[in-house]
């Protein structure tokens, strides 16, 4: 019973990343770069809910919509201003800027909200549930979280499957000349992935504050590396490789911290991340891409 | 004389010029306490920034697991002088010895690490060099010395398992850190270690290896196929790259009497820090990482005034330079300006 508890943790805090990385994995197969930023979008996410709901007493749905809108415009002016100008600038170079991206979001979150702990509430009301006779207690959030997880990942396959923007999402990640020859608006394309990976950026966020409530202007760095780490263990730019890498790295760390160490657990995440890379080097579900000359 | 004999010279020149005027004006009493200190940890962030250029300039892989060299290198090196502080007294002896452990401990991982690292290629390779960052970080906080009548006494994860006797000291406990490390570093060790690196990796990269290591950064299939061995030149530049990291790391430990292995200070967050003076001093050139590792190191200091803002001003002018130096707009704009200005000096010639 003890190790299903800990599964069942596990693939909470996995679904969690796995929402994560797909902001992470959308964005890299589609810019080509690693948006540092992303995980300080999580930050403003859970602040735009903590003040609606604690400050201005606003409930827990329109709070979190509103934190969704706030945080796509967010990355839409990111991307505009700061991403956009570099399309053709060195990796390197866009790397640096979204590092720049990360303090800046950090330091303005710190100024505006301060640098105080606050205690986030739990926006999931749902009431636990007790299996096989009261020895195992799932938790209302946990449920919600991956059913959140679920229904995101079905919902995003169904539109790059099925729409046309969703095409075009696929075909700027392939080839952007080829694409823009192809009539594809692919400024907008770009926009429009920096856009749905912000609004997820969000809900991961008040999620991973229901789990783990305490809300600081630093909060997103250390989930949103370990989202990375999970995108790239399933194979960076595919969307079910987000989904297995983050649930896998959830199980390993909480198992980690069960049965080895608690203070181990970040190692133990990062060493199995090495090993899988040492295996398949390009992720779980990444296509090999042979070099040719 | 040959240019890079000269470049050479130029740079060292520059940094014996700013050691001379730092003296001048400390000497005179013009220097406040707090630029005082920061002048050894400029030393530091030069080092690092140096040694990473290596990697990132003229090998061309990104490294963002540089922090955990030189945590490696301070670790190391504090334990040394922590084991050696009773039997010898010198402190420069000390302090060579402690820098030669640190800077061998900082190279061996960095093989250690290379060895699986270099196989992958580009952005997973950042991702696994910041991974084996914040491992090294983490075992470090789990290791526990400590020495007491009967010997040395050495623990992992768990420090219950050592009992101390009567007048037991503990070196290394674990989150808590190294602490009571004699504070042997000042700033005209910095500048002594920054000009023996300075020459060094000047002589490496204008060298028949440094040449090889460049070709593998310009194109490896070409530099592969002309017999060029990539895999022993990749681990080269990487074990020298994470050796004068160690350096630097040396440096930090001896600088500080707690040296504790937290996020702020080796996370990746540092080795993010180091990358933002190599790219913003340029790649490939050593200069310029030693002027922005001082100029970044000393702006928010010098922005203390404006305290709460000086962050935000520091991540606000990294977007704009990088957006400066890239833009395509900001990029016609500079051309134009050159134009003008060659158009300006070719009238005065005519004239």
């Amino acid at each position: 019973m003890e190790l299903v508890k800990y599964l069942i943790n596990g693939i909470s805090l996995g679904s969690i990343y796995a929402i994560i990385a797909l902001g992470y994995t959308m964005v890299y197969g589609i810019a080509k770069m690693l948006n540092f930023a992303h995980g300080d979008i999580i930050m403003v996410g859970c602040y735009v809910v903590f003040i609606c709901m604690s400050n201005l007493g606003i409930g827990a749905i329109p709070s979190i919509i509103l934190s969704v809108v706030i945080c796509i415009a967010l990355g839409m002016t990111i991307e505009k201003i700061a991403y956009k100008p570099l399309r053709k600038a060195t990796s390197l170079a866009v790397l640096i800027t979204a590092i720049g991206v990360s303090y800046f979001l950090q330091n303005s979150a710190l100024l505006v909200f301060g640098a105080n702990t606050k205690s986030f509430t739990n926006v999931v009301t749902l009431p636990s549930l007790t299996l096989a006779g009261g020895e195992l207690i799932i938790s209302g959030t946990t449920i919600v979280t991956v059913v959140c997880c679920i229904v995101i990942m079905l919902a995003l396959t169904l539109f790059i499957k099925k729409t046309k923007a969703g095409q075009a999402m696929l075909a700027v990640s392939e080839d952007k000349d080829a694409a823009q020859l192809m009539g594809i608006n692919v400024n907008g394309t770009i926009s429009l992935t920096f856009a749905i990976g912000s609004g997820l950026a969000a809900i991961a966020g008040v999620l991973f504050c229901s789990a783990y409530p305490t809300l600081t202007p630093f909060i997103g760095s250390m989930p949103g590396i370990k989202a990375f780490t999970a995108a790239v263990f399933g194979g960076i730019g595919s969307i079910p490789g987000a989904l297995i890498g983050g649930i896998l790295l959830g199980i390993i760390e909480i198992l980690g911290k069960a049965y080895i160490s608690t203070q181990l657990s970040d190692a133990i995440a990062f060493a199995v991340l090495i090993i899988v890379l040492l295996v398949k080097p390009s992720g779980m579900l990444g296509e090999n891409i042979r070099e040719k000359v | 004389m040959k240019k890079t004999t000269k470049q050479t010279l130029i740079t060292l020149g520059m940094v014996l010029a700013c050691y001379a005027v730092v003296e001048i004006l400390m000497a005179l009493g013009l220097v406040s306490s707090l630029m005082k200190g920061v002048l050894v940890p400029v030393c530091i962030y030069s080092l690092c920034a140096i040694g990473l250029n290596i990697c990132v300039g003229y090998l061309g892989e990104l490294s963002l697991g540089h922090a955990g060299f030189m945590c490696v290198g301070a670790f190391s090196g504090a334990l040394c002088t922590k084991f050696l502080e009773g039997f010898i007294h010198n402190k420069a002896i000390l302090f060579i010895i402690a820098l030669f452990v640190g800077v061998c401990m900082a190279a061996l991982f960095g093989f250690l690490i290379g060895i699986p690292v270099l196989r992958l290629n580009g952005d997973y390779l950042a991702i696994v060099t910041l991974a084996f960052g914040e491992i090294i970080k983490n075992i470090i906080n789990n290791i526990y010395i400590a020495k007491d009548g009967s010997g040395y006494r050495f623990a992992f994860i768990n420090s219950k398992t050592i009992e101390l006797g009567e007048e037991g000291t503990w070196i290394l406990n674990g989150p808590q850190g190294i602490s009571k490390i004699p504070r042997i570093s000042n700033f005209t060790i910095g500048i002594v270690l920054i000009l023996i690196v300075l020459v060094i990796s000047y002589n490496l990269v204008n060298s028949r290896t440094g040449r090889a290591i460049m070709s593998i950064r310009d194109n490896r299939i070409a530099a592969e196929s002309i017999g060029i061995n990539v895999t022993k030149y990749k681990m080269l530049a990487f074990v020298i790259s994470a050796a004068i990291a160690g350096a630097g790391g040396v440096l930090y430990a001896h600088n500080l009497s707690t040296i504790t292995a937290t996020p702020t200070n080796f996370g990746y967050n540092m080795s993010i820090m180091i990358l933002v003076f190599v790219v913003l001093g340029g790649m490939g050139s050593f200069r310029g990482s030693i002027i922005a590792a001082a100029l970044l190191t000393l702006l928010p200091e010098m922005l203390r005034g404006l305290s709460d803002y000086r962050m935000l001003i520091y991540s606000i002018v990294l977007i704009a330079m990088m957006l400066f130096n890239w833009a395509p707009k900001s990029r016609e704009w500079r051309d134009m300006m050159v134009e003008k200005f060659k158009e300006k000096r070719l009238k005065k010639e005519v004239d």
